[in-house]
């Protein structure tokens, strides 16, 4: 069962138009899933991550309704069926 | 659409405003692009006679990238693999890009960038992709590095126009550094540059230079946190240039691309002070490398006590050279007699982060400037 990915509008330009994604072999976990999205759309990669592979500072990811920085990071683990939410914070002025 | 013969690039803290000119006295500002994006560098590669524009762009969510558009806006392009972006092994990851620099005519597709944290890179494909300069990146000065207000950067990146082994770089903090051999090693080069805010005034390293330029005889002027200085000899030697004018703090230098002796500042009171004297704002122009300076403020407000940042200031090419700069409260300012007299072309703009004004080749800029769609 595929893992179900939100990302903002703003970013959908850099995923061909898309803001939703089924994301089929995520290997169990938030860096497989965006590993899995940046490998279709590298620009949308380099948005959510830095070039070491981490979170951009003001990139949310939400899995099952929490904060993955309140987890495990990027491996805190996505069980088939979940939803992850990409979600920009709150930030600028 | 009446042809375009100039153009103006404005980079804000919240997106980019393309101005276009048949004449420099009528200017035509277009929509904002990558709105509420930070653009902090801009460069205009004429050359070739076609003309690139290439954007440092940052989200504040999204992070740095570089994008560029050979139709004068109506459309950008990035790698998908990214154009500026540290390799394996360095642990590190773009914060911004500070300079964008299209080498000279005779090196056709090399275009230079300078980035936070402080590191120098070279494109030889027009811009599209850079590689990190690993000579500086490795230096043994590295430590003492440090951060401006604004971050660590590599800022200021002046290849000479004739030798291709010689390479200037301005860092804040660090100064001056020299290449003599096309970027495999770099020396620090800041003698005579005082650095008050150190324990050592004059060390050999860790000035805070806020720009620097070179003039067509080989000369090489700076204006530092504090100081304003001249070399004659390719940064060997520094000596101050700074009497004459009514202060040495600010962030602007710029040079004139055929007459040597000529130079521009934008004289602030000081660090503590960040206003240029008594709130009006000029221009400062020297013709005899530094030895005298005259104030140029026609057509420039009474008052005006916004800050003009180390990049949003620039000549262009054309006869007489033009002259242009933007301040923190959005104004951005335009002579086509260098200096001599300035109108508004802009106002009420965010913070202006970065100016860049080219004359175009002849055949471009038909289309217009004010149509382009904003990247992700």
């Amino acid at each position: 069962m595929p893992v179900s990915v939100v990302i903002p509008s703003v970013l959908a330009p850099a995923a061909r138009g898309q803001t939703e994604f089924e994301v089929p072999d995520a290997s169990g976990s938030v860096r497989g899933v965006l590993e899995a999205l940046a490998a279709e759309f590298p620009v949308l990669g380099r948005r959510l991550r830095d070039e070491r592979g981490a979170l951009r500072r003001h990139v949310n990811v939400y899995v099952g309704g929490q904060d993955v920085r309140r987890l495990e990071g990027l491996d805190t683990a996505v069980r088939p069926g979940q939803e992850v939410l990409v979600i920009q914070s709150v930030a600028g002025g | 659409m009446e042809s375009s013969r100039y153009l103006l690039a404005i980079g804000t803290k919240k997106g980019l405003w393309l101005a276009t000119s048949p004449d420099r006295r009528s200017w035509t500002l277009g929509e904002p692009q990558f709105l509420m994006q930070e653009i902090p560098s801009i460069g205009i590669d004429t050359r070739g006679g076609r003309t690139r524009v290439l954007v440092g762009v940052r989200s504040e969510h999204f992070g740095p990238t570089v994008v560029h558009s050979d139709d004068l806006g109506a459309s950008w392009s990035e790698p998908e693999e990214g154009s500026v972006v540290f390799p394996e092994g360095t642990d590190a990851a773009l914060e911004r890009i500070w300079q964008i620099r299209p080498d000279t005519e005779r090196r056709s597709g090399v275009v230079w960038a300078g980035a936070e944290p402080i590191s120098v890179w070279k494109s030889t494909d027009g811009g599209r992709t850079f590689a990190l300069n690993r000579a500086l990146w490795d230096h043994a000065d590295k430590d003492q590095w440090g951060a401006g207000a604004g971050g660590a950067a590599a800022h200021t990146i002046v290849p000479d126009a004739t030798d291709d082994s010689l390479v200037h770089v301005a860092m804040s903090t660090g100064g001056v550094y020299r290449s003599t051999d096309a970027g495999a090693s770099w020396t620090a080069r800041n003698h005579g540059i005082s650095a008050y805010f150190l324990p050592d005034p004059n060390p050999e390293v860790g000035q805070c230079v806020h720009k620097i330029a070179a003039d067509t005889d080989g000369r090489l002027y700076a204006q530092n946190h504090r100081g304003v200085y001249r070399s004659d000899d390719s940064g060997d030697t520094w000596v101050s240039i700074a009497e004459g004018l009514p202060a040495d703090f600010g962030f602007v230098m710029l040079t004139h691309p055929r007459r040597g002796g000529t130079a521009w500042v934008v004289p602030l009171v000081s660090d503590w002070e960040r206003i240029a004297p008594g709130g009006h704002l000029a221009v400062h122009r020297t013709d005899d490398a530094g030895s005298t300076w005259r104030a140029l403020d026609h057509g420039l407000p009474a008052v005006d006590y916004n800050t003009v940042l180390r990049d949003a200031a620039s000549v262009d090419s054309a006869e007489p050279v033009g002259v242009y700069f933007g301040t923190r409260g959005g104004s951005v300012y335009a002579s086509a007699d260098e200096g001599e007299s300035f109108q508004e072309v802009a106002a009420r703009l965010p913070d202006v982060l970065c100016v860049r004004a080219a004359a175009l080749p002849e055949g471009v800029g038909s289309s217009g400037a004010d149509d382009g769609g904003p990247g992700a």
